[in-house]
């Protein structure tokens, strides 16, 4: 998302394009900070999306690893070989093939999470907004009651109910979907209730009565006409949401119920690492937990800069 | 005020009513209830027997009905793991939680609310920039992250504090707290920390841009023309007038606090009633999160009815007119 707002060929759809009018592209460029964070964001997506063929080495590949490696210290310390640049972990795979991997599933799973929300919120949005009546009372109410109870916890429950109805074993395979279930339905809200009330700013607006007047059924005014100019705030929503929905991942997965060792994301690397804090290993879990911050810190300027572009009244 | 305050107690109901549903649709359909309380030999007509004295065989609305009438009295049944009754478990752990959400919400306040203030006032000093760039690192680093570096620091490379658990703790009646040892105070100091500093950057930022707003507007330039001291505008007009929002926004964090201090406890082997939570999630002890979501709805229920009703003390013009209150604004 934020990638595809930076880079004006990449940019698709005609919505994505109007907002890459002058201001937004001079804006951009004008603030190195956050051209640093495009960068910092834009190197880190394409070394994780690459990973596969990117990685030096196999670390997923048992035949591949070998116990005697364990436990290698970072390349500029004493007894690290430049095998294995940032050391190996415990069962001998190298860190940076392993948090290559990681970092993929955190961004695979929160990209998927708002993708999820985003659809629903903004759907729910679009149509409470303008439909009024029962519905809206009844999805606006819903979204309040929803966000009376803090996002984690939501997201927590979610994971503990299809824990309980999925059978045991498929677990470690099937948990993927359940996060990016869990985190998706846990922030819908906030995009449901932001659209909306765009939407009935728009929908008063003369071009919604133009089209409706030349006939248009509702389900084309809403998607063609309205959805495009509701955007904006949806985008600085769905940045910021990126960077809490790879946290709340993070959060899950360290928390032990999230990705499994099997197919570890950053979150489950942290926690595997910490294990070993104690005994002096700090590498285990200090890179993944670098790489996690410095991509939630760079999406996160992002964000900050796409809203304060696209709508100075909300600073 | 009595018709705003109806409303609002009618959507806190609605809110209960809702979490009992979904605690009770966890009991009913997720796993089978017998088959966690009885063991592999049970005989069929032992297992009917049993479903029909638990009433599993009644009509959906009885059930739910029961179930709620049981939960009123805090009786959610016995763990599928632990074997014990929940309430019992839960009371032990309680204390536990609860020290550490408050002081924790006590700390972020003490500290976000001054720091607020001072980067508002002094907005172009050199430490106010830090502060803010500071900030914006807490923001973005996440809780558990926090967590393992001050142990790394504190507890692994100097030793000095405590990396797990509560340290001594004093029973006073049925409730223990570590608030009256030493080494209890100590096992506080880090985890009290990990919770607080997110919270600490959430107020610190609210306060200044509530500060920063009232300080633009025509009262304030009137009361500098008055020729007032810059202590009696900055604390007595300006500061006064931010409270109502950071008091809402302090108060739902209080709420945010109980689902941080899950993290917390669990980074910190904490005995409360987040790691609770979190081990009956991993094993699916439905007893457990059932509770657990209710008692946790209910705080936050109660914190948001609490605040709301402060909007009246604090600020004696919503009392006039109730129809301009910041209903739909929040």
């Amino acid at each position: 998302m934020s990638g595809a707002a930076n880079d004006p060929g990449s940019a698709g759809a005609g919505a994505i394009r109007r907002l890459l009018d002058h201001d937004l592209v001079y804006s951009f460029l004008s603030s190195p900070l956050t051209v640093v964070a495009a960068v910092v964001t834009g190197v880190i997506f394409i070394a994780t999306g690459l990973a596969p063929w990117l990685a030096p080495h196999e670390p997923f590949n048992p035949a591949t690893l070998s116990l005697m490696d364990a436990f290698t210290v970072p390349a500029w310390m004493d007894g690290g070989t430049s095998r294995y640049i940032l050391g190996t972990d415990d069962l001998g795979r190298d860190m940076l093939s392993t948090i290559m991997h990681g970092a993929r599933i955190s961004i695979i799973v929160g990209f998927s999470a708002v993708m999820l929300g985003m659809t629903l919120g903004v759907g729910l949005g679009v149509l409470s907004g303008y439909l009024g009546g029962w519905f809206e009372i009844v999805v606006m109410r819903l979204a309040d009651i929803q966000l009376t109870i803090p996002g984690i916890l939501v997201a927590l429950l979610i994971d503990g109910i299809a824990r309980g109805l999925l059978p045991r074993e498929q677990h470690a395979d099937l948990m993927i979907y359940v996060i990016i279930l869990a985190i998706g339905l846990s922030d819908w809200p906030q995009f449901a209730r932001v659209t909306r009330s765009a939407t009935l700013v728009e929908k008063r607006l003369d071009y919604v009565a133009a089209a409706r007047l030349t006939g248009i059924g509702p389900m084309t005014i809403m998607i063609r006409h309205i959805l495009p100019n509701v955007m904006r705030p949806v985008l600085v929503l769905a940045t910021v949401g990126l960077a809490l929905a790879i946290i709340a991942e993070a959060t899950l997965s360290f928390l032990g119920v999230g990705m499994p060792p099997t197919t570890p994301s950053l979150g489950t690397l942290i926690r595997v690492g910490g294990d070993f804090l104690y005994s002096g290993e700090w590498w285990i879990t200090l890179f993944p937990a670098l790489v996690l911050v410095t991509l939630v810190l760079a999406v996160n300027l992002l964000g900050d800069w796409l809203r304060d572009a696209l709508d100075p009244k909300l600073r | 005020m009595l018709p705003f305050f109806v409303g609002r107690l009618t959507q806190a109901m609605a809110v209960m009513v809702a979490v009992a549903l979904v605690a009770f649709a966890l009991f009913t359909y997720v796993g089978d209830p017998i088959n966690n309380m009885v063991g592999e030999q049970t005989t069929r007509a032992d297992r009917d027997k049993l479903r029909e004295s638990l009433g599993l065989n009644d009509p959906v609305p009885l059930q739910f009905a029961r179930f709620v009438a049981n939960a009123a009295v805090g009786n959610f049944g016995i763990s599928y793991r632990l074997k014990r009754p929940v309430d019992e478990l839960i009371a032990e752990r309680m204390p536990a939680t609860l020290e550490l959400v408050l002081i924790s919400a006590l700390v972020s306040l003490a500290i976000g609310i001054p720091l607020g203030v001072y980067t508002a006032i002094r907005r172009h000093s050199l430490i106010s920039r830090f502060i803010l760039t500071a900030s914006l690192a807490g923001v973005s680093l996440p809780t558990f992250i926090i967590g393992i570096g001050l142990i790394y620091l504190f507890a692994v490379h100097w030793g000095v504090l405590p990396s797990f658990g509560r340290g001594e703790v004093t029973s006073l009646g049925w409730w223990s707290t570590g608030l009256l040892t030493a080494s209890g105070l100590k096992a506080l100091i880090l985890p009290v920390t990990t919770v607080s500093l997110f919270q600490i950057t959430l107020i610190l930022r609210l306060v200044r841009a509530e500060m920063l707003e009232v300080l633009r507007s025509d009262y304030i330039r009137f009361a500098r023309a008055r020729g007032l001291t810059n202590r009696a505008i900055n604390f007595g007009h300006a500061f006064k007038n931010t409270l109502v929002p950071v008091i809402t926004i302090a108060g739902l964090n209080i709420a945010s606090l109980i689902a941080f201090s899950i993290i917390a406890e669990t980074v910190f082997q904490w005995p409360g009633m987040g790691f609770l939570f979190i081990q009956a999630i991993e094993f699916v002890d439905i007893p457990i999160m059932a509770a657990y979501l209710v008692m946790a709805a209910l705080v936050f229920v109660t914190i948001n009815l609490c605040v709301d009703m402060l909007y009246f003390v604090i600020d004696p013009r919503l009392a006039d007119d109730a129809s301009t209150l910041p209903v739909q604004s929040r």
